[in-house]
């Protein structure tokens, strides 16, 4: 919420700023229980179960030194937090990196993937959801919703799958994973490269997200369409398309907004499994790769630049509220 | 009926039928209004008085084309004297026939009140035009730039007014225009019905307040359980012997200045099962006949379904 004058802008950003160290530090401290008691031997992971076998005794001590398992778990935590406080993430025991480096270079890719689907999903879903709703019990929203509940429905990986069979095996028209084509320089990778490998992730990505916001959108506008000042327009004269131009829209963007917002942690949430099964090298991967191998500093890292991700999008949906709804913007102005 | 000749409205036994699904998929009909008579005449205000909740409403919707999708309406309705069918009303809302709802919620909370009396034209002359009419009902001007959650109620309710005179209309429906007022606040945004009749239009008021509509209309329509059970004139209600349909003399009774009567009883329900007259289960000088149909008759300069009116 804007507009409380200076001081009151001052005490809301120090409260979402508190309100973010909170969820940072119970963030952390959850993925930190979970991965620690984890039946994972990380030691086993790295070194196979062929090696754990053939390993003399002072090797694996430096192993259980390397990865910690030798050292309490509140210990490790606090060695890791006051790492953390002073701006380092510490090392990926996996990638053999900073951590920060890793998240830099796969949060690129993540990011590019889920920019495109939330957009993509933001904006189809925002039309198929009014027009599901205005016209309300025709073939066209049964259409509609009949296709929204079941994608809804439908597993993403399992959506992932038919995508590549159909798009990349059979019509052969996009690549079936990677982010970049196999044996090609770095150097040489174009931005078309880049894209093309976006398209199936990032379609399957949107999938899910479409069919729930169609979902929540069509709700929210049946609603709308049965509020008196529809009836009253209507009375008035005023035919469809500029009813719902001038009062659908309008009085719907605020609910969109919120569902677009609130779909960002979802989608974060599908790309784990999307990029699993793409090959995509992403945070989600990496997220994945880190809690089967027991690389908890990795895990941390990624937890929390979601966390901050999420929280983020939410902070900002809460501004935009401020902007679109008068009631918030004047009485704001006005104390 | 009277007053045939030269009415600006005339709703002749209209009936409303919602069709809804019981258990399975049986689909039946609800009648929810049934055999309704009322006319409006020019330079007349006559009020539609029942009870909240029975369906009144549904008689404005009728006459602006809004009723819900499941909801079926028939009868013999007739504006300045030509056949009130669909198109004609898609022609003449907004323009001729116009609603003055009850409160602000009828105005779209994320609009400015300006663009929405205007109904969104822009123009010059709609621009003038809206102007002059927040002076002559004391809006400031600048009220065009306020959002609905920012007016008083009674700004709200010259703002609905406002937006109801943007056209020259010739009738304005008027469906409880007072929720909640005081009786003399009441009086107040009566006055403008009031003034707006005696300029040769016809006023629909709809309302459960009948001492209210004993103070500004002409006529007077009892709505009971789906019908109209007397059209009588304002004078009538001086006492309880000139009225006619024993339900208007209980509702006469019931006045904090005629005693304050309860009668025992209640409304029965849109969908019990009505043959012969509603009030037939409550009336206390009920016959045989009464099981019958009733049908509408005139009587003494009103109209009256009772077999034993005089």
């Amino acid at each position: 919420m804007v507009g409380f004058g200076k001081q009151g802008v001052v005490n809301y950003l120090l409260k979402n700023f508190l309100r973010l160290i909170l969820v940072i530090i119970a963030v952390s401290a959850v993925s930190f229980v979970l991965i620690s008691q984890s039946p994972i031997d990380p030691i086993k992971v790295y070194v196979g179960e062929v090696g754990m076998g053939n390993m003399n005794p002072e090797t694996y001590a430096k192993l259980q030194d390397y990865f910690g398992t030798n050292v309490s778990p509140i210990k490790r935590y606090l060695n890791w937090a006051s790492d953390f406080i002073r701006g380092d993430m510490g090392q990926s025991l996996i990638y053999r990196q900073p951590v920060i480096s890793v998240i830099k270079d796969k949060f690129l890719n993540t990011m590019a993937l889920m920019a495109l689907a939330w957009v993509f999903s933001g904006i189809v879903a925002f039309v198929l959801g009014v027009l599901s709703g205005v016209f309300q019990n025709t073939w066209l929203d049964r259409l509609i919703k009949n296709y929204a509940l079941i994608t809804a429905s439908a597993p993403t990986f399992w959506l992932a799958l038919i995508i590549i069979m159909v798009f990349a095996v059979w019509l052969k028209l996009f690549p079936i994973g990677f982010s970049v084509p196999v044996a090609v320089a770095r150097s040489d990778v174009t931005i078309w490269d880049t894209l093309y490998h976006l398209v199936l992730p990032a379609l399957t990505l949107s999938v899910t997200g479409i069919a729930s916001i169609t979902l929540h959108t069509r709700e929210k506008v049946i609603d709308i369409m049965g509020e008196d000042y529809v009836l009253y327009a209507r009375s008035r004269g005023q035919k469809l398309w500029p009813l719902v131009k001038s009062h659908v829209l309008r009085n719907v963007t605020l609910p969109a907004i919120t569902l677009q917002f609130a779909s960002i942690s979802e989608i974060f949430g599908g790309s784990v499994l999307v990029e699993q099964v793409f090959s995509f090298p992403g945070l989600g991967q990496a997220a994945v790769t880190a809690g089967i191998g027991g690389d908890s500093p990795l895990l941390l890292g990624i937890a929390i630049i979601s966390a901050v991700f999420v929280f983020g999008g939410n902070f900002l949906a809460n501004l935009s509220y401020g902007l679109i709804d008068p009631k918030i913007r004047r009485q704001g102005g006005r104390d | 009926m009277f007053e045939e000749n030269g009415a600006i409205l005339t709703v002749e036994n209209l009936t409303i039928r919602f069709s809804r699904y019981e258990k399975g998929l049986r689909k039946t009909d609800l009648v929810v209004i049934n055999g309704l008579d009322v006319s409006v005449g020019y330079s007349e205000l006559v009020a539609v008085v029942g009870s909240s909740g029975s369906g009144k409403s549904l008689l404005a919707h009728t006459l602006l084309g809004i009723l819900p999708s499941n909801c079926g309406a028939s009868g013999a309705i007739k504006f300045m004297g030509e056949v009130l069918d669909k198109e004609k009303i898609a022609q003449l809302r907004g323009k001729q026939i116009v609603l003055v709802p009850q409160s602000v919620t009828y105005l779209d909370p994320l609009k400015k009140v300006g663009p929405q009396v205007r109904n969104d034209r822009n123009d010059q002359a709609s621009l003038e035009a809206q102007e002059k009419l927040f002076d002559y009902y004391g809006l400031k001007r600048e009220t065009a730039q306020l959002y609905p959650f920012e007016l008083s109620g009674g700004m709200a309710r010259r703002v609905l007014l406002s937006a109801a005179m943007m056209e020259t209309p010739k009738l304005i429906i008027a469906d409880e225009p007072t929720p909640g007022l005081h009786l003399s606040a009441a009086k107040k945004a009566m006055r403008h019905f009031r003034d707006f009749a005696d300029e040769g239009n016809g006023v629909l008021l709809i309302t459960h307040d009948l001492e209210l509509a004993l103070e500004v209309a002409d006529k007077i329509a009892v709505f009971y359980a789906g019908t109209t059970v007397e059209v009588a004139p304002v004078k009538d209600f001086q006492s309880a012997d000139t009225l006619r349909h024993p339900y208007t003399k209980a509702l006469w009774h019931a006045l904090p200045q005629n005693g304050f009567q309860t009668y025992p009883g209640t409304q029965p329900y849109a969908g019990d099962d009505l043959k012969g007259c509603p009030f037939a289960q409550r009336c206390q000088t009920v016959s045989e006949a009464c099981q019958g149909p009733i049908p509408s008759r005139p009587i003494r300069g009103g109209l009256v379904r009772c077999h034993l009116a005089t």
